[in-house]
Protein backbone atom coordinates (compact mmCIF):
# COMPACT_ATOMS: atom_id res chain seq x y z
CA UNK A 1 0.00 0.00 0.00
CA UNK A 2 2.60 2.51 1.16
CA UNK A 3 5.07 1.38 -1.46
CA UNK A 4 2.35 1.78 -4.11
CA UNK A 5 1.74 5.39 -3.02
CA UNK A 6 5.49 5.94 -3.01
CA UNK A 7 5.86 4.50 -6.51
CA UNK A 8 2.99 6.65 -7.77
CA UNK A 9 4.65 9.82 -6.49
CA UNK A 10 8.14 8.72 -7.52
CA UNK A 11 7.02 7.98 -11.05
CA UNK A 12 5.89 11.56 -11.43
CA UNK A 13 8.39 13.50 -9.31
CA UNK A 14 11.49 11.29 -9.20
CA UNK A 15 11.89 11.76 -5.44
CA UNK A 16 14.27 8.83 -4.89
CA UNK A 17 17.47 10.80 -5.64
CA UNK A 18 16.39 13.46 -3.10
CA UNK A 19 16.27 11.22 -0.06
CA UNK A 20 19.10 9.00 -1.28
CA UNK A 21 21.31 12.07 -1.33
CA UNK A 22 20.36 12.84 2.27
CA UNK A 23 20.06 9.39 3.82
CA UNK A 24 21.80 6.76 1.76
CA UNK A 25 25.56 6.79 1.96
CA UNK A 26 28.15 4.58 3.52
CA UNK A 27 29.43 5.16 7.02
CA UNK A 28 33.24 5.04 6.79
CA UNK A 29 34.78 2.31 8.92
CA UNK A 30 36.60 4.70 11.27
CA UNK A 31 33.27 6.39 12.13
CA UNK A 32 31.38 3.18 12.84
CA UNK A 33 31.28 2.14 16.51
CA UNK A 34 30.68 -1.45 15.39
CA UNK A 35 34.27 -1.52 14.09
CA UNK A 36 36.03 0.57 16.69
CA UNK A 37 34.01 1.23 19.81
CA UNK A 38 35.83 4.51 20.39
CA UNK A 39 34.05 5.83 17.30
CA UNK A 40 31.08 6.59 19.54
CA UNK A 41 32.55 10.09 19.83
CA UNK A 42 31.21 10.69 16.32
CA UNK A 43 27.65 10.38 17.68
CA UNK A 44 27.63 13.63 19.61
CA UNK A 45 26.78 15.81 16.61
CA UNK A 46 23.79 13.65 15.79
CA UNK A 47 22.76 13.56 19.44
CA UNK A 48 22.90 17.35 19.58
CA UNK A 49 20.58 17.45 16.58
CA UNK A 50 18.25 14.89 18.18
CA UNK A 51 17.93 16.93 21.37
CA UNK A 52 17.40 20.14 19.39
CA UNK A 53 14.50 18.40 17.63
CA UNK A 54 13.06 17.52 21.05
CA UNK A 55 13.51 21.13 22.21
CA UNK A 56 11.75 22.51 19.16
CA UNK A 57 8.86 20.06 19.42
CA UNK A 58 8.33 20.37 23.19
CA UNK A 59 8.79 24.17 22.95
CA UNK A 60 6.11 24.44 20.29
CA UNK A 61 3.69 22.53 22.46
CA UNK A 62 4.55 24.57 25.57
CA UNK A 63 3.50 27.75 23.75
CA UNK A 64 -0.04 26.38 23.59
CA UNK A 65 -0.39 27.24 27.27
CA UNK A 66 2.46 29.60 28.12
CA UNK A 67 1.83 33.39 28.18
CA UNK A 68 4.73 35.88 28.20
CA UNK A 69 3.07 38.30 30.59
CA UNK A 70 4.34 39.11 34.07
CA UNK A 71 0.91 38.70 35.68
CA UNK A 72 0.22 35.31 34.17
CA UNK A 73 3.49 33.68 33.08
CA UNK A 74 4.16 31.87 36.34
CA UNK A 75 0.53 30.80 36.73
CA UNK A 76 0.41 29.49 33.18
CA UNK A 77 3.59 27.44 33.69
CA UNK A 78 2.23 26.11 36.98
CA UNK A 79 -1.04 25.24 35.29
CA UNK A 80 0.51 23.50 32.29
CA UNK A 81 2.82 21.52 34.55
CA UNK A 82 0.30 20.45 37.18
CA UNK A 83 -3.13 20.43 35.47
CA UNK A 84 -2.56 19.61 31.81
CA UNK A 85 -2.24 15.98 30.67
CA UNK A 86 1.47 14.96 30.56
CA UNK A 87 2.38 18.55 31.39
CA UNK A 88 5.13 17.44 33.70
CA UNK A 89 6.62 15.27 30.95
CA UNK A 90 6.46 17.90 28.23
CA UNK A 91 7.89 20.65 30.44
CA UNK A 92 10.40 18.15 31.79
CA UNK A 93 11.64 17.33 28.30
CA UNK A 94 12.16 21.01 27.55
CA UNK A 95 13.66 21.77 30.96
CA UNK A 96 16.17 18.89 31.05
CA UNK A 97 16.69 18.92 27.29
CA UNK A 98 17.92 22.51 27.57
CA UNK A 99 20.83 21.28 29.69
CA UNK A 100 21.41 18.08 27.72
CA UNK A 101 21.67 19.99 24.44
CA UNK A 102 24.45 22.13 25.86
CA UNK A 103 26.31 19.08 27.18
CA UNK A 104 26.00 17.39 23.78
CA UNK A 105 27.14 20.36 21.72
CA UNK A 106 30.07 20.72 24.11
CA UNK A 107 31.12 17.06 23.74
CA UNK A 108 30.73 17.36 19.95
CA UNK A 109 32.98 20.42 20.00
CA UNK A 110 35.57 18.60 22.12
CA UNK A 111 35.69 15.73 19.62
CA UNK A 112 36.15 18.08 16.69
CA UNK A 113 38.83 19.96 18.61
CA UNK A 114 40.90 17.04 19.81
CA UNK A 115 40.70 15.24 16.47
CA UNK A 116 41.78 18.39 14.71
CA UNK A 117 38.75 17.98 12.44
CA UNK A 118 38.41 21.77 12.21
CA UNK A 119 41.60 22.06 10.13
CA UNK A 120 41.67 22.91 6.44
CA UNK A 121 39.36 22.55 4.53
CA UNK A 122 36.82 22.61 7.41
CA UNK A 123 37.63 25.95 9.07
CA UNK A 124 34.35 27.53 7.97
CA UNK A 125 32.32 24.77 9.54
CA UNK A 126 34.10 25.38 12.84
CA UNK A 127 33.02 29.02 12.61
CA UNK A 128 29.42 28.02 11.91
CA UNK A 129 29.63 25.55 14.79
CA UNK A 130 30.71 28.29 17.19
CA UNK A 131 27.77 30.43 16.02
CA UNK A 132 25.47 27.46 16.65
CA UNK A 133 26.93 27.17 20.14
CA UNK A 134 26.22 30.86 20.85
CA UNK A 135 22.73 30.46 19.44
CA UNK A 136 22.00 27.58 21.81
CA UNK A 137 23.51 29.45 24.76
CA UNK A 138 21.22 32.35 23.83
CA UNK A 139 18.21 30.03 23.81
CA UNK A 140 19.19 28.77 27.24
CA UNK A 141 19.61 32.30 28.59
CA UNK A 142 16.36 33.70 27.20
CA UNK A 143 14.34 30.56 28.01
CA UNK A 144 15.45 30.60 31.61
CA UNK A 145 13.54 33.83 32.29
CA UNK A 146 10.25 32.59 30.89
CA UNK A 147 8.83 30.75 33.96
CA UNK A 148 9.08 34.14 35.76
CA UNK A 149 9.84 32.77 39.19
CA UNK A 150 12.51 34.10 41.55
CA UNK A 151 15.28 31.95 40.11
CA UNK A 152 14.41 33.09 36.59
CA UNK A 153 14.27 36.74 37.61
CA UNK A 154 17.58 36.87 39.43
CA UNK A 155 19.43 34.75 36.86
CA UNK A 156 18.36 37.27 34.24
CA UNK A 157 19.24 40.18 36.51
CA UNK A 158 22.75 38.75 36.83
CA UNK A 159 23.02 37.99 33.11
CA UNK A 160 21.97 41.54 32.23
CA UNK A 161 24.54 43.04 34.59
CA UNK A 162 27.22 40.88 33.03
CA UNK A 163 26.19 42.30 29.66
CA UNK A 164 26.35 45.79 31.18
CA UNK A 165 29.97 45.23 32.20
CA UNK A 166 31.05 45.22 28.54
CA UNK A 167 33.20 48.37 28.01
CA UNK A 168 31.64 51.39 26.22
CA UNK A 169 28.47 49.77 24.86
CA UNK A 170 27.47 47.67 27.88
CA UNK A 171 24.68 49.96 29.06
CA UNK A 172 23.11 50.12 25.62
CA UNK A 173 23.27 46.36 25.22
CA UNK A 174 21.60 45.83 28.56
CA UNK A 175 18.80 48.30 27.76
CA UNK A 176 18.31 46.69 24.38
CA UNK A 177 18.01 43.24 25.94
CA UNK A 178 15.85 44.26 28.89
CA UNK A 179 13.65 46.69 26.97
CA UNK A 180 14.07 49.30 29.73
CA UNK A 181 17.09 51.05 31.25
CA UNK A 182 16.15 50.15 34.83
CA UNK A 183 13.32 47.67 35.05
CA UNK A 184 13.54 43.94 34.50
CA UNK A 185 9.86 43.44 33.92
CA UNK A 186 7.01 43.25 31.44
CA UNK A 187 9.06 44.38 28.46
CA UNK A 188 11.97 42.12 29.34
CA UNK A 189 9.70 39.10 29.41
CA UNK A 190 8.07 39.77 26.03
CA UNK A 191 11.47 40.45 24.42
CA UNK A 192 13.03 37.34 25.82
CA UNK A 193 10.02 35.35 24.68
CA UNK A 194 10.23 36.71 21.14
CA UNK A 195 13.98 36.06 21.00
CA UNK A 196 13.57 32.58 22.49
CA UNK A 197 10.71 31.43 20.31
CA UNK A 198 11.17 33.23 16.99
CA UNK A 199 14.52 34.92 16.43
CA UNK A 200 17.01 32.40 17.78
CA UNK A 201 15.20 29.30 16.43
CA UNK A 202 15.14 30.94 12.98
CA UNK A 203 18.89 31.60 13.21
CA UNK A 204 19.42 28.09 14.52
CA UNK A 205 17.66 26.49 11.53
CA UNK A 206 19.65 28.53 9.01
CA UNK A 207 22.95 27.73 10.72
CA UNK A 208 22.11 24.02 10.99
CA UNK A 209 21.29 23.92 7.27
CA UNK A 210 24.65 25.52 6.43
CA UNK A 211 26.43 23.18 8.84
CA UNK A 212 24.94 20.06 7.27
CA UNK A 213 25.33 21.18 3.66
CA UNK A 214 29.01 21.81 4.31
CA UNK A 215 29.40 18.37 5.89
CA UNK A 216 27.82 16.74 2.81
CA UNK A 217 30.15 18.69 0.55
CA UNK A 218 33.34 17.91 2.44
CA UNK A 219 32.52 14.53 3.93
CA UNK A 220 33.54 13.53 7.40
CA UNK A 221 37.19 14.03 8.30
CA UNK A 222 39.45 11.02 7.82
CA UNK A 223 40.83 8.62 10.45
CA UNK A 224 43.53 9.94 12.77
CA UNK B 1 21.56 -16.08 -3.49
CA UNK B 2 20.49 -18.96 -5.71
CA UNK B 3 19.70 -21.22 -2.76
CA UNK B 4 17.62 -18.46 -1.10
CA UNK B 5 14.72 -20.07 0.70
CA UNK B 6 11.21 -18.90 0.12
CA UNK B 7 10.40 -16.92 3.26
CA UNK B 8 13.90 -15.97 4.25
CA UNK B 9 14.41 -12.46 5.59
CA UNK B 10 17.53 -10.90 4.16
CA UNK B 11 20.06 -9.14 6.35
CA UNK B 12 19.09 -5.85 4.70
CA UNK B 13 15.38 -6.37 5.42
CA UNK B 14 16.09 -7.40 8.98
CA UNK B 15 18.16 -4.29 9.63
CA UNK B 16 15.56 -2.13 7.93
CA UNK B 17 12.75 -3.48 10.09
CA UNK B 18 14.77 -3.22 13.29
CA UNK B 19 15.78 0.35 12.52
CA UNK B 20 12.24 1.37 11.61
CA UNK B 21 10.88 -0.35 14.72
CA UNK B 22 13.33 1.24 17.11
CA UNK B 23 13.09 4.61 15.37
CA UNK B 24 9.30 4.46 15.40
CA UNK B 25 9.29 3.56 19.07
CA UNK B 26 11.60 6.45 19.95
CA UNK B 27 9.59 8.89 17.86
CA UNK B 28 6.35 7.73 19.44
CA UNK B 29 7.79 7.99 22.95
CA UNK B 30 8.71 11.61 22.26
CA UNK B 31 5.49 12.55 20.49
CA UNK B 32 2.85 10.73 22.56
CA UNK B 33 3.08 12.96 25.65
CA UNK B 34 3.02 16.06 23.47
CA UNK B 35 -0.12 14.94 21.68
CA UNK B 36 -1.79 14.26 25.04
CA UNK B 37 -0.66 17.69 26.19
CA UNK B 38 -2.22 19.33 23.13
CA UNK B 39 -5.56 17.53 23.33
CA UNK B 40 -5.89 18.11 27.09
CA UNK B 41 -8.97 20.37 26.63
CA UNK B 42 -10.78 17.34 25.18
CA UNK B 43 -9.75 15.14 28.11
CA UNK B 44 -10.99 17.53 30.78
CA UNK B 45 -14.55 16.74 31.87
CA UNK B 46 -17.33 19.25 32.29
CA UNK B 47 -16.90 21.73 35.09
CA UNK B 48 -19.18 22.03 38.09
CA UNK B 49 -20.87 25.35 38.69
CA UNK B 50 -22.11 26.66 42.05
CA UNK B 51 -25.69 27.80 42.55
CA UNK B 52 -26.25 31.52 43.09
CA UNK B 53 -29.23 33.21 44.76
CA UNK B 54 -31.30 35.13 42.22
CA UNK B 55 -34.69 36.16 43.68
CA UNK B 56 -37.54 34.98 45.85
CA UNK B 57 -39.95 32.63 44.11
CA UNK B 58 -42.96 34.85 44.91
CA UNK B 59 -41.35 37.69 42.96
CA UNK B 60 -41.47 35.62 39.77
CA UNK B 61 -44.12 36.94 37.40
CA UNK B 62 -45.63 35.78 34.13
CA UNK B 63 -43.74 38.56 32.38
CA UNK B 64 -40.07 37.60 31.81
CA UNK B 65 -37.74 39.54 34.07
CA UNK B 66 -34.13 40.07 33.15
CA UNK B 67 -31.82 39.06 36.02
CA UNK B 68 -28.06 39.18 36.02
CA UNK B 69 -25.90 37.18 38.39
CA UNK B 70 -22.20 36.62 38.88
CA UNK B 71 -20.45 33.25 38.79
CA UNK B 72 -16.85 32.19 39.45
CA UNK B 73 -15.16 31.13 36.25
CA UNK B 74 -11.94 29.11 36.09
CA UNK B 75 -10.32 29.49 32.68
CA UNK B 76 -7.08 27.52 32.84
CA UNK B 77 -4.79 29.56 35.10
CA UNK B 78 -7.10 32.59 34.98
CA UNK B 79 -9.85 32.89 37.57
CA UNK B 80 -12.43 35.62 37.27
CA UNK B 81 -16.04 36.49 37.96
CA UNK B 82 -18.28 36.74 34.97
CA UNK B 83 -21.83 37.95 34.60
CA UNK B 84 -24.63 35.75 33.35
CA UNK B 85 -28.10 36.85 32.30
CA UNK B 86 -31.34 34.89 32.68
CA UNK B 87 -34.92 35.62 31.63
CA UNK B 88 -37.03 34.44 34.55
CA UNK B 89 -40.80 33.91 34.55
CA UNK B 90 -43.64 31.45 35.02
CA UNK B 91 -45.34 30.12 31.92
CA UNK B 92 -49.05 29.44 31.67
CA UNK B 93 -48.65 25.98 33.31
CA UNK B 94 -46.98 27.62 36.28
CA UNK B 95 -43.56 26.11 35.42
CA UNK B 96 -40.59 28.25 36.31
CA UNK B 97 -38.49 29.18 33.31
CA UNK B 98 -34.98 30.61 33.65
CA UNK B 99 -33.88 30.97 30.06
CA UNK B 100 -30.47 31.69 28.68
CA UNK B 101 -30.39 34.66 26.29
CA UNK B 102 -27.93 32.89 23.98
CA UNK B 103 -29.62 32.46 20.62
CA UNK B 104 -29.75 28.81 19.51
CA UNK B 105 -28.94 29.84 15.95
CA UNK B 106 -25.36 31.08 16.19
CA UNK B 107 -25.01 32.51 19.66
CA UNK B 108 -26.00 36.17 19.58
CA UNK B 109 -28.06 37.56 22.46
CA UNK B 110 -31.85 37.68 22.38
CA UNK B 111 -33.99 40.33 24.05
CA UNK B 112 -37.59 40.13 25.27
CA UNK B 113 -40.21 42.24 23.62
CA UNK B 114 -37.63 44.43 21.94
CA UNK B 115 -38.98 44.46 18.42
CA UNK B 116 -42.20 46.37 17.90
CA UNK B 117 -43.16 44.06 15.01
CA UNK B 118 -42.98 40.97 17.21
CA UNK B 119 -44.50 41.74 20.61
CA UNK B 120 -44.17 39.21 23.44
CA UNK B 121 -41.42 37.31 21.74
CA UNK B 122 -37.70 36.88 22.25
CA UNK B 123 -36.00 38.51 19.31
CA UNK B 124 -32.46 38.07 18.02
CA UNK B 125 -31.16 40.97 15.90
CA UNK B 126 -28.37 39.05 14.19
CA UNK B 127 -30.47 37.08 11.70
CA UNK B 128 -33.95 37.91 12.98
CA UNK B 129 -34.36 34.75 15.02
CA UNK B 130 -37.58 34.62 17.05
CA UNK B 131 -38.83 32.61 20.05
CA UNK B 132 -42.39 32.60 21.38
CA UNK B 133 -43.34 33.47 24.95
CA UNK B 134 -42.37 29.93 26.00
CA UNK B 135 -38.89 30.42 24.59
CA UNK B 136 -39.64 28.01 21.77
CA UNK B 137 -38.14 28.86 18.40
CA UNK B 138 -40.62 30.02 15.80
CA UNK B 139 -40.62 27.98 12.60
CA UNK B 140 -39.32 29.86 9.58
CA UNK B 141 -36.71 31.79 11.58
CA UNK B 142 -33.08 30.63 11.83
CA UNK B 143 -32.87 29.14 15.38
CA UNK B 144 -33.16 25.36 15.47
CA UNK B 145 -34.20 24.70 19.07
CA UNK B 146 -35.76 26.44 22.08
CA UNK B 147 -33.73 28.77 24.28
CA UNK B 148 -31.71 26.82 26.84
CA UNK B 149 -32.83 26.51 30.46
CA UNK B 150 -30.50 27.28 33.37
CA UNK B 151 -30.10 24.59 36.01
CA UNK B 152 -32.08 25.81 39.02
CA UNK B 153 -32.83 24.95 42.63
CA UNK B 154 -35.55 26.22 44.94
CA UNK B 155 -34.85 26.23 48.67
CA UNK B 156 -37.05 27.99 51.27
CA UNK B 157 -38.90 29.90 48.58
CA UNK B 158 -35.67 31.22 47.04
CA UNK B 159 -34.54 30.63 43.46
CA UNK B 160 -30.93 29.67 42.82
CA UNK B 161 -29.31 29.30 39.38
CA UNK B 162 -26.07 27.67 38.32
CA UNK B 163 -23.98 29.14 35.54
CA UNK B 164 -24.89 26.25 33.25
CA UNK B 165 -27.82 26.12 30.88
CA UNK B 166 -28.99 23.00 29.05
CA UNK B 167 -31.17 22.23 26.03
CA UNK B 168 -34.83 21.68 26.90
CA UNK B 169 -36.10 18.27 25.88
CA UNK B 170 -39.71 18.87 26.84
CA UNK B 171 -40.43 21.98 24.78
C1 LIG C 1 18.03 24.47 21.61
C2 LIG C 1 16.88 24.99 21.80
C3 LIG C 1 16.27 25.49 23.11
C4 LIG C 1 16.82 25.63 24.36
C5 LIG C 1 18.24 25.34 24.79
C6 LIG C 1 15.75 26.12 25.26
C7 LIG C 1 15.88 26.41 26.61
C8 LIG C 1 14.86 26.74 27.49
C9 LIG C 1 14.97 26.87 28.94
C10 LIG C 1 16.24 26.72 29.75
C11 LIG C 1 13.74 27.17 29.43
C12 LIG C 1 13.33 27.33 30.90
C13 LIG C 1 12.68 26.00 31.28
C14 LIG C 1 12.38 25.83 32.73
O1 LIG C 1 12.90 26.60 33.55
O2 LIG C 1 11.66 24.87 33.04
C15 LIG C 1 12.84 27.28 28.31
C16 LIG C 1 11.48 27.59 28.40
C17 LIG C 1 10.63 27.72 27.33
N1 LIG C 1 10.93 27.50 25.99
FE1 LIG C 1 12.74 26.91 25.26
N2 LIG C 1 14.60 26.28 24.51
C18 LIG C 1 14.88 25.92 23.19
C19 LIG C 1 14.00 25.97 22.12
C20 LIG C 1 12.67 26.43 22.20
C21 LIG C 1 11.78 26.56 21.06
C22 LIG C 1 12.18 26.24 19.62
C23 LIG C 1 10.56 27.01 21.56
C24 LIG C 1 9.26 27.33 20.85
C25 LIG C 1 9.03 27.33 19.58
C26 LIG C 1 10.69 27.15 23.00
C27 LIG C 1 9.66 27.58 23.87
C28 LIG C 1 9.79 27.71 25.24
C29 LIG C 1 8.71 28.12 26.13
C30 LIG C 1 7.28 28.46 25.72
C31 LIG C 1 9.24 28.13 27.44
C32 LIG C 1 8.50 28.50 28.76
C33 LIG C 1 7.89 27.31 29.44
C34 LIG C 1 8.71 26.76 30.60
O3 LIG C 1 9.48 27.51 31.19
O4 LIG C 1 8.54 25.57 30.92
N3 LIG C 1 11.99 26.79 23.35
N4 LIG C 1 13.54 27.01 27.14
S1 LIG D 1 -27.62 34.23 15.98
FE1 LIG D 1 -29.67 34.66 16.53
S2 LIG D 1 -30.64 34.55 14.63
FE2 LIG D 1 -28.60 34.07 14.06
Amino acid sequence: MISKIYDWIDERLDITPMWRDIADHEVPEHVNPAHHFSAFVYCFGGLTFFVVVIQVLSGMFLTMYYVPDIENAFQSVKYLQSQVAHGQLVRGMHHWGASVVIVMIFLHTLRVFFQGAYKKPRELNWVVGVLLFFCILGLGFTGYLLPWDNKAFFATQVGLEIAESIPFIGTEIKTLLAGDPEIVGAQTLTRFFAIHVFFLPAALFVLMAIHFIMIRRQGISGPL
Amino acid sequence: MSDKKHNEVTRRQFLNYTLMGVGGFMGAAVLAPMVGFAIDPLLKGEKESDFVYIMDVDEITNEPQRKTFVIDQVDGWYESQVERTAWIYKNNNGDILALSPVCTHLGCTVDWNSNADFPNEFFCPCHFGRFDSNGVNIAGTPPTEPLHQYEYQITDGKLYLSGKSNPREEA
